[in-house]
């Protein structure tokens, strides 16, 4: 789960982590109130979306009177921002962070990620702040740091000084970045973080570090354990047919083509998309409706699935192991009582019971073709939709 | 001969008096399992279909001589039960549970360091050696005794795979689901080393997804070390990428962890590669009479 910039600031100064002075507007006139409250002459104007690559798609400006920040906030609220994160349809920006401007003399690098091939939360630094990392790593890795924490004993000073020293940071700062990496991991391990980027940290005129962006990715299982963390989502930046089905207990990911698809288990579902491309066609969506699929998620599931526009049809696939096969059918013929299901429909039920479920089927009046295999089920479905 | 469980196996389970758990462990029992013990922290003295349930996983692997660990217990206190089983020596521990904090995954990983365990999943469906012992929530019935090893970091999809396996008559040595969490027990790389110094098992077939680069560690180290047949399928070719597939593990981060990358290591190192996995029981086949 991921968090706008100026929530993550807000987690920053509770943990002691030197961010610039700015508050959140929701329109024009607040984020003159905000400006109002700062001290710089130059401020900053940030569009707060789920996405990088602000800045070079417009959605970051300097007013350099506090007169500019009416003009500039008109200009990015409501804009739709396109950037590489955001894919082609782009994002409305509905809020901004409007900050103090800051003094820059120095622009660094420093993310802690929660790596999977070493099982413990990596720290990486850099010296070319304010450039997109993996573009660093590309052309020169040498200029990145990284150092592996134990998970068993935490970050340690020594750890810090030793990447303050490999980055060549001005002794003035050393000790302020120690206490910053300190404060981060800690930040990072109580809130269950997947990652924390901070691009620019940068180094002031008066050499302080200040935190300029900060990106905070959530562990979603871990969000049992810090309620507070689980409020600053941010539905509007989410698919509303993804949130429903999250509500509903659903692991749905909306995606562009034109066959929707119901399967139980992720692995099937993501080989169930794969299977709809190679026979020629293209998923609608990513759909699993888990081990303990009941009448109600099916039909639930179905729903989403019919709301989506792009649907031209059905595909559920599904594999009987705990899920019994005629639950499953159960839930299609209910659903089609309820829900006007327009278009093909295509079913594969495999595993327990599923001979009793195809009879269920057959004997019912719902309108769908029935397939044996995986193949047979994609090759049906792409055959009736195109 | 089978990799790590056999008909001999006995097992425990943890959370045995929980929803999951007791419909599991009955099911384990159903298909023949040595379910010797049953763990519930505070219903030690019970019992649980004439199954003895212990306060501790020490107390009922002292008792009754349990070499398994099967966890059903729920995310907030799985970590805690897979260390608990780990302090008792139990040398196999299985764990099904789905969504633990990646966190408490790292500190379970460092803690099992250097012990005599071994861990599979967790968010797997387990292991099953066919027609001997079933330790996890697969449908016994699709598998069947032969000469396949699988291992796959998915649980339908596994179920699917195997399904083609038998309904070819080919059966399986033993299936092992690794889980589709991103910190995980037994890697790909642990259970293809297993399956090639197996005896019976004479062909492997391997079930990858996208996100990480277990594939691509698996693919180097086939190269150098597997001589039998190994056919591989990788889900998650039309995965867009930053998103979670369902599995924590399955996602597309940095351009990293992609389907076509992990398809052309394995590849490389002499894997078949099918791209659609209707064709995994043919591919075996295949594999096993040329």
């Amino acid at each position: 789960m991921n968090i706008h910039e100026y929530q993550a600031k807000a987690l920053f100064k509770k943990y002691n982590i030197p961010v610039p002075k700015g508050g959140v507007a929701f329109s024009p006139d607040e984020a003159a109130t905000v400006a109002a409250t700062l001290e710089t002459p130059v401020c900053v104007v940030k569009a707060q979306i789920h996405a990088g690559g602000r800045g070079k798609a417009g959605g970051v400006k300097l007013a350099k009177t506090r007169d500019e920040v009416i003009p500039l906030a008109n200009e990015i609220l409501g804009k739709i921002l396109v950037t590489p994160q955001t894919g082609p349809e782009g994002k409305e920006v509905k809020k901004l962070l409007i900050e103090e401007g800051a003094d820059i003399q120095n622009e660094l690098y420093l993310s802690l990620v929660a790596d999977r091939g070493t099982g413990s939360i990596v720290i990486i630094a850099s010296t070319e702040g304010g450039m997109e990392i993996e573009e660093v790593a590309e052309e020169t890795p040498e200029k990145i740091i990284r150092l592996s924490v134990d998970p068993a004993f935490g970050f340690q000073a020594y750890e810090g000084r030793s990447v303050a020293f490999q980055m060549g940071l001005p002794k003035e700062v050393i000790g302020q970045f120690v206490k910053l990496l300190g404060n981060l991991y800690r930040l990072f391990v109580d809130k269950g973080a997947m990652q924390i980027e901070i691009n620019p940290l940068i180094i002031t005129g008066d050499n302080k570090l200040v935190a300029l962006d900060a990106k905070v990715g959530f562990d979603e299982s871990a969000l049992f354990k810090n309620p507070e963390i689980s409020e600053l989502r941010d539905l509007e930046e989410e698919d509303p047919l993804e949130t429903r089905a999250s509500q509903h207990g659903l692991n749905y990911v909306k995606l562009d083509g034109k066959i929707g698809c119901m399967v139980n288990g992720a692995g099937l579902a993501m080989s169930t998309m794969d299977v709809i491309k190679l026979a020629g066609s293209e998923p609608a969506n990513f759909l699993d409706v888990g081990g303990g699929a009941s009448k109600e998620t099916v039909k639930q599931a179905f729903q989403i699935l019919m709301d989506d526009p792009n649907v031209e049809g059905v595909f559920v696939n599904i594999f009987g192991g705990i899920v019994r096969c005629e639950r499953i059918a159960g839930g299609i013929i209910d659903a089609a009582k309820e829900i006007e299901l327009n278009v093909p429909l295509v079913v594969r039920l495999q595993g327990t019971n599923a001979e009793e479920a195809k009879d269920l089927l057959a004997a019912s009046d719902v309108k769908l073709t029935v397939a044996d295999t995986l193949w047979d089920g994609a090759q049906k479905i792409v055959a009736a939709v195109s | 001969m089978s990799i790590l469980v056999n008909k001999d196996s006995k097992i425990l389970v943890q959370g045995i008096t929980g929803k999951e758990g007791s419909f599991h462990a009955s099911a384990c029992k159903a298909y023949g399992t040595q379910v010797v013990a049953g763990v519930t922290p505070g219903k030690g003295g019970n019992d649980f279909e004439g199954i003895p349930v212990f306060n501790t996983v020490e107390s009922a692997a002292i008792q009754t001589g349990a070499d398994v660990a099967l966890i059903f217990v729920p995310p907030p206190f799985a970590a805690d039960a897979i260390m608990e089983a780990a302090a008792a020596s139990i040398p196999l521990i299985i764990c099904i549970t789905e969504g633990i904090p990646l966190m408490d995954m790292m500190r379970v990983k460092k803690f099992l360091e250097g012990k005599p365990v071994r861990l599979i999943g967790p968010n797997c469906p387990g292991i099953i050696t066919p027609e001997e012992c079933k330790i996890g929530i697969m449908p016994g019935f699709i598998h069947k005794k032969g000469n396949v090893g699988v291992v796959s970091r998915s649980g339908t999809l596994t179920y699917e795979a195997v399904w083609q396996l038998t309904e070819r008559g080919l059966g399986q040595t033993t299936c092992i689901g690794i889980g589709g969490d991103p910190v995980n027990g037994t890697n790909f790389v642990d259970v293809l080393s297993m399956f090639e110094k197996d005896g019976e098992t004479e062909a492997i077939v391997m079930i990858g997804e996208i996100g990480g680069d277990a594939e691509e560690t698996a693919a180097a180290f086939i190269k150098e070390n597997v001589t039998k047949p190994v056919v591989a399928f990788i889900a998650g070719m039309t995965a867009p990428p930053g998103r979670r597939m369902g599995h924590a593990g399955a996602i597309i981060s940095g351009g990293k962890g992609t389907a076509a990358d992990k398809m052309s290591a394995l590849e490389a190192a002499g894997v078949t590669v099918v791209k659609n996995p209707a064709m995994i029981g043919e591919a075996i086949e295949l594999s096993l009479t040329t």
